[in-house]
């Protein structure tokens, strides 16, 4: 699988997450959100750019439980759940989030 | 997103019906893993492309599993076809397709088996039901094998006691060693090696996790209960599923883990180097990878000098630590005597306690001596039942009597909860039905047979809940709390009905405030 943006040749794997995270771009998290029928709003960005930070210095995507803390602390403690995650990205965080996001998906026992 | 839709079975009224489905054949003929890329298949030695002499290839390497283990043979040469293991597997009877029966994913290696590996096979193979290693057998296997999660439900009944799941270890190791890998498994191999766990959570992540958690920990008692990370000296090295550091509702069990240290004043630690219980290298069967992946704890150990070894809830890796430690990495008796590091583990460790112990039994001792008490009115709001892990049911044990995997943890869960009740005989304890997700299938291109092997359980899950109130299931496999909150929700079922063992230890446990 492969998106086209802005004259860009994205790939993907088998599950459409991107292959060459450098190649991540605004306009392909809106590509995919759209391919949901999703349209991306203020509270989804929220969230994909606390995954973007966290990945960058960390390698890796947040476990849910500190996507939620840092989630409840930046927008109010009644957004600090699973449930408003799940609210907004119904595919789950990981799955849906983390793709939207360029980031690779957890694997494991999750 | 493709979001490949199929059928929720039904959840039967009358629980015979379960057993008893529609055959539907090649129902899942073309629910596929992904096959490994050639990246993941070369970190781990296999081919990184199908060879042209695949064939050769998987052929030579069943002829040396069949030297290695007399058991598969045995296996392979004694079933009498008698049909007792035909309604034992979930996921035929989730399923309804034919080739799910235990009897027939055996025979698609068997046939295999007899044309090329018996005399009368080899010289006349129209006379015995045998069948050539062609292309399209290899792609069935590939199929068919990564649709059993090797939980050895249909051995127990099985008058022969074939094991079907070591036939389909070896099964998935001959398409590895021709090049037939799945991506799911192997893909995580490659991350236990290169970064110490299967999440691939890296050491800085995983310290800035645990401070977060220890920050929560705070927050709810009042009290530093800490999640040590490579203390060096310190008396226990706790080996957990990483999981446990990062998925809901695993991260409870590994808080409940630390309160229960905390309060038994226990001196314990984690370690970054080997921040994973699981060894994924069983389910493809492979003996280097177990070894190497074990490894990683025995080097963890020696590194941080400890004196005991605790497992977290882990199913498959309990099995492989409590039967194959020893052998593997020295941990526990029976370390080969030229192996210097496995006989410096077996002296460093204090054979006062079990090696390795289960989370479980240190719980359950500390109770039984009275250093922990419990305050099961905490889970009031509770009404529970336990699913037994395969793994840990029927290939482990726990304490020094029989039955003691079932019985520790429903004794602890007991003490911890008040509404608590088991679901129907057939499908708990050493008949317990699998979540649908072990062995190497917790994928989402396999969604369909892991909701469809969920079946049996939530059938019985359903009964506990209308007639006995029960809420909320507990488990002590990071798999099967996974497999649980993704599929529940397919049966109307929210994802948090699953908990872990140790989150209703922790909720109950008393700890010291000053107020008790």
């Amino acid at each position: 699988m492969a998106y086209e943006v802005n004259g860009v040749t994205v790939e993907t794997d088998e599950e459409g997450y991107i292959e060459d995270l450098s190649k991540w771009s605004k306009e392909l998290a809106e590509i995919m959100a759209k391919e949901d029928d999703c349209e991306l709003s203020e509270e989804h960005w929220e969230i994909i750019n606390f995954l973007r930070e966290y990945y960058e210095e960390f390698q890796i995507a947040p476990a849910v439980r500190v996507l939620t803390k840092q989630i409840g602390k930046r927008l109010g403690p009644e957004k600090g759940n699973s449930k408003y995650l799940y609210e907004l990205f119904p595919y789950g965080p990981a799955k849906q989030a983390c793709r939207y996001a360029g980031l690779p998906k957890p694997t494991g026992c999750v | 997103m493709s979001k490949k839709e199929f059928d929720i079975p039904a959840v039967p009224k009358d629980s015979e019906a379960l057993f008893t489905p529609e055959p539907k054949p090649d129902a899942t003929a073309s629910v596929r893993s992904y096959p490994a890329s050639a990246q993941h298949q070369e970190a781990l030695g296999f081919p990184g492309e199908i060879p042209d002499d695949w064939q050769d290839r998987a052929l030579a390497h069943f002829e040396t599993l069949l030297e290695r283990s007399r058991s598969l043979r045995v296996y392979l040469d004694s079933c009498v076809r008698c049909g007792a293991c035909t309604d034992k597997c979930h996921y035929y009877l989730g399923t309804g397709d034919p080739k799910n029966m235990p009897v027939a994913r055996q025979d698609l290696m068997r046939d295999v088996y007899r044309r090329h590996f018996t005399p009368a096979g080899r010289n006349f193979p129209g006379l015995v039901r045998g069948r050539e290693l062609t292309r399209e057998v290899m792609d069935e296997w590939f199929t068919y094998f990564h649709q059993c999660s090797q939980c050895r439900r249909c051995s127990v009944y099985c008058p022969y006691g074939i094991d079907t799941a070591e036939i389909s270890m070896a099964a998935r190791e001959i398409l590895d060693v021709a090049g037939f890998g799945q991506k799911y498994v192997n893909e995580i191999l490659g991350k236990v090696h290169k970064i110490g766990n299967n999440l691939g959570l890296p050491g800085p992540a995983l310290e800035d996790t645990l401070e977060g958690l220890e920050e929560d920990l705070r927050d709810e008692t009042g009290l530093d209960v800490k999640i040590p990370l490579d203390v060096e000296g310190a008396d226990i090295l706790l080996v957990t599923p990483s999981a446990d550091f990062f998925a809901e509702p695993h991260v409870d069990g590994l808080m409940g883990y630390a309160k229960v240290f905390h309060q038994a004043g226990l001196s314990w630690t984690l370690s970054s180097h080997a921040a994973e219980a699981g060894n994924f290298g069983m389910f493809i069967g492979n003996y280097e990878q177990m070894k190497k992946v074990a490894e990683r704890i025995r080097e963890a150990a020696l590194k941080l000098k400890v004196k005991r070894i605790v497992v977290g809830e882990c199913g498959h890796a309990w099995r492989v630590a409590y039967s194959f430690w020893n052998t593997l990495a020295g941990i526990g008796h029976g370390a080969d005597e030229n192996d210097e590091y496995a006989r410096a583990l077996q002296n460093q460790l204090d054979p006062n306690y079990p090696v390795p112990q289960h989370i479980c039994e240190l719980t359950y001792d500390l109770m039984q001596r009275g250093v922990l008490k419990f305050d099961p009115t905490a889970n009031d709001h509770i009404g529970l039942t336990f699913h037994d892990s395969c793994n840990v049911a029927r290939a482990s044990r726990m304490g020094d009597k029989p039955g003691g995997q079932m019985e520790i943890p429903r004794a602890l869960l007991r003490a911890s909860v008040r509404n608590f009740h088991d679901m129907a005989d057939s499908t708990i304890g050493d008949a317990t039905f699998c979540c649908g997700g072990g062995g190497g299938l917790l994928t989402d291109e396999l969604m369909e047979i892991r909701v469809k092997g969920a079946l049996p359980r939530v059938n019985a899950l359903r009964e506990t809940m209308e007639e006995h109130g029960v809420t909320h299931m507990a488990a002590i496999c990071a798999i099967c709390k996974a497999q649980f909150t993704k599929v529940l929700p397919y049966y109307d079922l929210p994802m948090d009905t699953i908990v872990s063992l140790h989150q209703m230890v922790g909720n109950a446990l008393r700890l010291d405030r000053g107020e008790i």
